[in-house]
């Protein structure tokens, strides 16, 4: 009963988080209400019990992909205002496609083979099952070489990053952290004694 | 497959795997500590010594009588891709031979070069081996993600810059494509072992599976260059520094063809009444846009590409059969067409210097007169790719078309000699360009003996595996047993 509230509860946070994504004026507050969108679905996750993936949400889409976007949002100088120009005009075409959806996503629920009773209700993970543990298992002992090539994947997109951008141009100006790091007060400051004078 | 393997055995069956990882994480380290402007020679020389000692490490651990699977299906080990990864190494080596001097004199050959060069042969070898879906498409992308990098290598150059970001964007589609469709087929048989995929689908195949083979084989056609697909393949070979061109254009092809062998050939054998059409439509697409299309072209690289484009179309056309003879033919024909693709645009690379790059077809005038070896080489390299005896490129299309005629599909026989009949115009212009026309004050090629040696021997080969052609014809039998 308890689950089922919380259930509820999140799910119309998660709704008119949404809502608010697409509908505020202000892109930095459309970004941020994605953020909370992002946090209420992995609240529902962990009702059913699949605390990895609630982790990996917060983790990945929260702290990785929402900040880059909102270093995009606040870097660039995007003109809301100009983007919508078109809006009533394709205003159809939106909810056309909009209509569509609704379709595909009624007939997916309708089918015998997806509805909400297609399959048996997963039996609740019995005590000290950790989610994290099983994954990590598989991970690490079937899909290991999988696992490797992806690293090596990772290496291959750095060692491209940095073949295509950095660059060696004359007259570059480039700090040297060790001479930083090395410098003394004689290097820098002259104390130089004058004698007062005058004003006059 | 062996009951229990213990660890090391699983190790050991990936060897060659390992050892290229190791060498690409040394040559990188070695690049950075020792290497760079002072000794800008030592990483590519580091690299073809790993190649060498990867070349023994694959013939010692890799070559098997029978099917061996490891890390729990991950990995098979088996004849066809013992003669893949092969080949994969000796064409990687040879361009690499070929493209250093290119690199080292115009100054764009860092040591992250060579290293991209390496992680693109791994993911050669992971395709070749790829037992999984999964492992087939990490396979697919790691060898894709070196290559835009490589096509982008020379920063100096817009046109290289264009390429680069037009791969990257149409490779990404296409493997979009591959990872959709691979979904499907996941979602309808639940399982993503390729032995086991087999297996599953015995039963009638759904119109899931069926869309699930068309993206499937959209994807191959991207990696491929086949038309529908190929709008990619002529900025790529023209934008790109000569020495990626022929990287591009050479070793990926093993890869791509443990791509669609693996996948369609293996994993949804069951579904080849449906992708053998498909693949016969795009075969014979490419067979006439890129033969009509190469006829317009005046740049050499722009050329070649379209060419590329013509043999992949052949190269299909074994596929068309669904018959184990039809893919001897098609994997003869491509390790045929690599050879000479990796001959010709060495050419390129030998004929041009520093500010003189040699890839327009006026370039060629009167060669001959200029510098015999090289117009001869490419004389024998044009007559072979034409399908001309006794070099080996007539041996080549005639085991497609006899694979063809077998399965009975004699209009794809009349299409696919028509085609090479038009494609020959072009190839036998050149000939005619550098051996009858007048010589423009060209400077020559500034190559060493050595480098001319190996694309004698390169040119030479054309003509050694045409006047005896049973001992390649023997590697593919054995490999497709």
């Amino acid at each position: 009963m308890f689950v089922m509230i919380l259930f509820y509860a999140f799910s119309a946070v998660l709704i008119a988080a949404a809502l608010a994504v697409i509908t505020t004026r202000n892109p930095v507050y459309s970004a941020l209400c994605l953020v909370l969108a992002f946090f209420t679905s992995a609240a529902i996750w962990l009702l059913i019990e699949v605390e990895f993936l609630a982790l990996v949400l917060v983790l990945v889409y929260v702290g990785a992909v929402m900040v880059l976007f909102l270093f995009v949002v606040m870097m660039l100088d995007v003109e809301v205002e100009q983007a919508r120009g078109g809006f009533t005009r394709y205003a159809w075409l939106g909810w056309l496609t909009a209509l569509v959806v609704i379709l595909e996503l009624v007939g997916v629920y309708a089918s015998h083979r997806f509805g909400a009773d297609a399959g048996a209700v997963p039996a609740p993970t019995p005590e000290g099952y950790s989610n994290t543990h099983e994954l990590g298992t598989l991970l690490y002992t079937d899909y290991v070489y999988a696992f490797e090539l992806a690293a090596v994947l990772l290496l291959v997109a750095i060692v491209a990053a940095i073949a295509l951008t950095m660059r060696k141009r004359a007259g570059l100006k480039v700090q040297d952290i060790a001479k930083q790091v090395a410098v003394r007060r004689e290097d820098r400051v002259r104390l130089v004694k004058m004698d007062a004078e005058k004003r006059g | 497959m062996p009951d229990t393997p213990t660890f090391w055995s699983t190790i050991a069956a990936a060897a060659p795997e390992a050892w290229l990882v190791a060498a690409m994480c040394a040559v990188l380290m070695i690049e950075v500590f020792a290497g760079g402007t002072k000794r800008p020679r030592l990483t590519g020389t580091m690299t073809l010594l790993a190649l060498a000692f990867g070349a023994w490490l694959t013939l010692e651990y890799g070559s098997v009588s029978v099917r061996i699977e490891a890390f729990h299906g991950l990995y098979v080990a088996d004849p066809l891709a013992l003669v893949l990864k092969l080949g994969g190494l000796l064409f990687t080596a040879v361009s690499l031979l070929y493209s250093r001097p290119y690199l080292d004199r115009r100054g764009i050959g860092g040591g992250e070069y060579y290293v991209l060069a390496l992680t693109a042969l791994l993911g050669i070898h992971v395709l070749a081996s790829a037992g999984n879906l999964l492992s087939l498409y990490i396979g697919v992308e790691l060898l894709g993600l070196s290559l835009y990098a490589m096509v982008a290598f020379d920063r100096e150059s817009g046109v290289a810059a264009e390429a680069a970001m037009k791969y990257f964007v149409l490779g990404s589609i296409a493997s979009g494509m591959l990872l959709y469709g691979i979904s499907l087929v996941y979602g309808l048989t639940g399982t993503l072992a390729l032995g086991e995929l087999a297996q599953h689908l015995a039963a009638e195949p759904g119109l899931g599976l069926i869309v699930g083979a068309g993206f499937i084989v959209a994807a191959i056609a991207f990696k491929f260059g086949a038309v529908p697909f190929h709008m990619w393949v002529p900025d790529v070979y023209h934008g790109a520094p000569t020495p990626v061109t022929l990287f591009v254009s050479t070793a990926p092809k093993f890869a791509y063809f443990a791509l669609i062998y693996r996948l369609l050939a293996q994993g949804l054998d069951g579904l080849s009444p449906t992708w053998t059409q498909m693949i016969a439509a795009v075969a014979v697409l490419s067979l006439f846009v890129g033969n009509v299309y190469a006829i317009a072209q005046t740049n050499l690289k722009r050329m070649l590409a379209y060419s590329a484009i013509a043999n992949v179309g052949f190269i299909l056309l074994g596929f068309t059969t669904g018959t184990v003879a039809g893919y001897r033919a098609a994997l003869y024909y491509m390790i045929v067409y690599v050879l000479m693709a990796l001959g010709s645009f060495g050419v390129i690379l030998l004929a041009s210097r520093r500010g003189f790059e040699a890839d327009e077809l006026e370039d060629y005038k009167g060669l001959h007169a200029r510098d015999p070896l090289l117009a001869l080489s490419m004389m024998m390299l044009m007559f072979s790719t034409a399908g001309v005896p006794p070099f080996v490129g007539f041996w080549a299309k005639l085991a497609i078309f006899d694979a063809l005629w077998q399965v009975g599909s004699v209009w794809l026989v009349v299409i696919a000699a028509l085609a090479a009949i038009v494609g020959a115009f072009y190839y036998i212009r050149i000939v005619k360009l550098m051996y009858f026309d007048d010589a423009p004050a060209q400077p020559r090629g500034e190559a060493g003996v050595a480098l001319r040696f190996v694309l004698a021997l390169n040119a030479f080969a054309a003509l050694a595996l045409g006047l005896v052609p049973a001992a390649l014809i023997d590697v593919c039998i054995r490999a497709l047993g």
